[in-house]
């Protein structure tokens, strides 16, 4: 797979550069974003509170006075970074359970999609409020126990890719040279499906942004004081009669982050399916 | 058919239990109990309040206990609600959830078909831009965004809808909107992809090129076929939404029964986190039983079969 698809789907047209750039910035925001800014993200500012935006505080302070553009670049780093850290979670779990499931074939494979199928079922947001709630509050945890919820999609189609490339020819020559299955599956199967795989996580990642959000605007993610896009939310949606604009930033960030997810991921698969189509 | 259905029926079964038995056992591990509240209990006080709830005996010994309770259909007292049994606790708030989740559910079907037809049947047309760029931003904006936003608008603002509490069917209005509006978004999506997809059929060019008028295409033989990706997916929809409603009973200030669940977890409410969770899972497994068996009797592959 040579890398031009790649840049046809991340820069082939003025909409996908819009979305790529966007979430380029997010990505610096949230490394360097804290650091340059002048104010302290946690500094308590008694003379700027639920300031509106002005040319000091370019988007605003909210109600204890801190920088509101600086506690979304913060916010951004653990929102990103839960998203990022679940979904490898998610791909870890998912492509080992679908390539098996997909080379077993048969008896096993129905009853291991079923299984998935079932746990489609689940009340879900429930769980990992369980979970969270059970395990403390660290956020280490909140990645794993996303991560274990978002795995099925992946296994799906990871399932699916494995009984189409199952039947290679270059998998019936490996095991006619006596491979055994666990070689099949870790020299051929695995490599050949990481690709489709890593494509359609991209399409995960916008799902965990949002269900972090969730969970910390219960209040049962991060806490205080740190913060993520799902808290600043919340703080601004108690105060936005006041101050409205602490509400509709971070709901920005997140909407144009996850809306550029959304459009990146389904250019990424739109490649993916030409390039099947080619082979 | 009998035989497709009997699997999923057992299915369904095992997954209930095993719903139950995880969250038994994981509230149990979790650190406190339902009695370290603020105030510390005399050592001789907390032991019999603990074998009043038989929260004494070994572990096996209570999860069958809970198992015999909720065979005879009762789901236990609330440990920290007095005078309230779980059962009191979950019928007084699920009219509440159970509204807002249907009316979310109907509003998203509706909505996401509608409009995922008209996209699908006019492909690359500026309706078409339309309709799947809105439902894209659709699909960014979730209901904790959507929900003060609404809010905000039609409540304070205007003052044309209630902003909170209960009352009568308008009070439902805001929350149900911002719960479906990603579903909207989602569903409308599926629908044009499959409808788009399904009128490239051989089968659909046969029926253009008899001549049939095009309403009755489209009706008999396109959205048969076409709708059921989106049946499918309104099982997994259903329990979004319902589970959904947690965030917006939350935003909106509605008693239903989410408002229970992340109190009751938080103050390690066993019984009362059990009932919640048993309810909405009891809900969303019939949901899909019910699909399950709509899809059977729509296609015909698992229809005839035996």
């Amino acid at each position: 797979m040579n890398s031009r698809w790649l840049r046809e789907a991340l820069f082939g047209s003025s909409l996908a550069r819009v979305c790529s750039t966007w979430l380029a910035l997010m990505v610096l925001a949230a490394l360097a974003g804290p650091a340059l800014s002048p104010w302290d993200p946690q500094a308590i500012n008694w003379d700027a509170l639920d300031n509106p935006p002005s040319s000091s505080h370019w988007l605003g302070t909210d109600m204890i006075g801190r920088d509101l553009l600086t506690r979304i670049m913060l916010g951004a780093r653990i929102s990103l970074s839960v998203a990022l850290i679940a979904t490898a979670v998610s791909v870890v779990i998912g492509i080992p359970y679908g390539t098996l499931a997909g080379y077993l074939g048969g008896r096993a494979d129905q009853l291991m999609m079923r299984i998935v199928d079932s746990l489609y079922a689940l009340p879900f947001i429930l769980i990992v409020i369980l979970l969270v709630v059970v395990f403390g509050r660290s956020q280490l945890l909140l990645f794993a126990a996303l991560g274990a919820v978002f795995w099925l999609d992946i296994a799906r189609i990871v399932r699916g890719q494995t009984l189409r490339i199952r039947e290679s020819d270059y998998i019936a020559a490996a095991r006619i040279q006596g491979a055994g299955p666990t070689r099949i599956l870790i020299r051929h199967l695995i490599p050949n499906v990481l690709g489709p795989a890593v494509v359609y996580a991209t399409l995960t990642v916008p799902g965990v942004i949002l269900a972090e959000s969730f969970i910390s605007f219960l209040g049962l993610g991060v806490q205080e004081p740190d913060t993520s896009w799902g808290v600043l939310i919340a703080d601004g949606a108690q105060n936005m009669e006041s101050a409205p604009w602490a509400l509709v930033f971070p709901a920005l960030a997140l909407a144009a982050t996850v809306w550029s997810l959304n459009m990146l991921g389904d250019r990424l698969r739109d490649q993916l399916d030409v390039q099947a189509a080619r082979v | 058919m009998t035989r497709y259905l009997s699997i999923r029926l057992l299915l369904t079964l095992i997954t209930f239990w095993v719903i139950v038995t995880a969250v038994f056992f994981l509230l149990r591990l979790a650190p406190g109990g339902p009695f370290d509240g603020e105030r510390r209990l005399p050592p001789e006080v907390e032991q019999n309040l603990r074998a009043a709830y038989n929260l004494d005996q070994p572990l096996p010994r209570q999860y069958l206990n809970y198992l015999l309770m909720l065979g005879h259909g009762d789901l236990g007292p609330s440990f920290k609600q007095k005078d309230f049994s779980v059962a009191e606790l979950v019928i007084s708030g699920l009219p509440v959830s159970l509204t807002v989740g249907v009316m979310a559910l109907v509003m998203a079907l509706t909505g996401g078909i509608v409009l995922g037809t008209w996209a699908g049947l006019n492909t690359g047309t500026k309706t078409d831009l339309l309709i799947m760029g809105t439902a894209n931003i659709g699909l960014a904006v979730p209901a904790i965004v959507v929900a003060p936003l609404l809010a905000l608008i039609f409540a304070v603002w205007l003052g044309w809808l209630p902003a909170g509490g209960t009352g009568g069917p308008l009070h439902f209005l805001l929350p149900a909107t911002a719960l479906s509006l990603p579903f909207i978004a989602a569903i409308a999506r599926l629908t044009r992809g499959s409808v788009a997809e399904t009128l490239q059929e051989p089968h659909i060019t046969t029926a253009m090129s008899k001549g049939l008028p095009r309403q009755r295409i489209i009706r008999r033989h396109v959205l048969p076929i076409a709708l059921l990706p989106v049946l499918s997916y309104t099982g997994p929809a259903a329990a979004a939404l319902l589970t959904g409603s947690v965030v917006v009973e939350q935003i909106f200030e509605l008693p239903g029964i989410g408002r229970y669940f992340v109190q009751a977890a938080l103050n390690r409410d066993y019984t009362l986190v059990m009932g919640v969770v048993i309810v909405y899972a009891a809900f969303i497994l019939l949901f899909n039983l019910l699909v399950d068996v709509c899809y059977a009797r729509l296609d015909p592959r698992i229809r005839l079969r035996s």
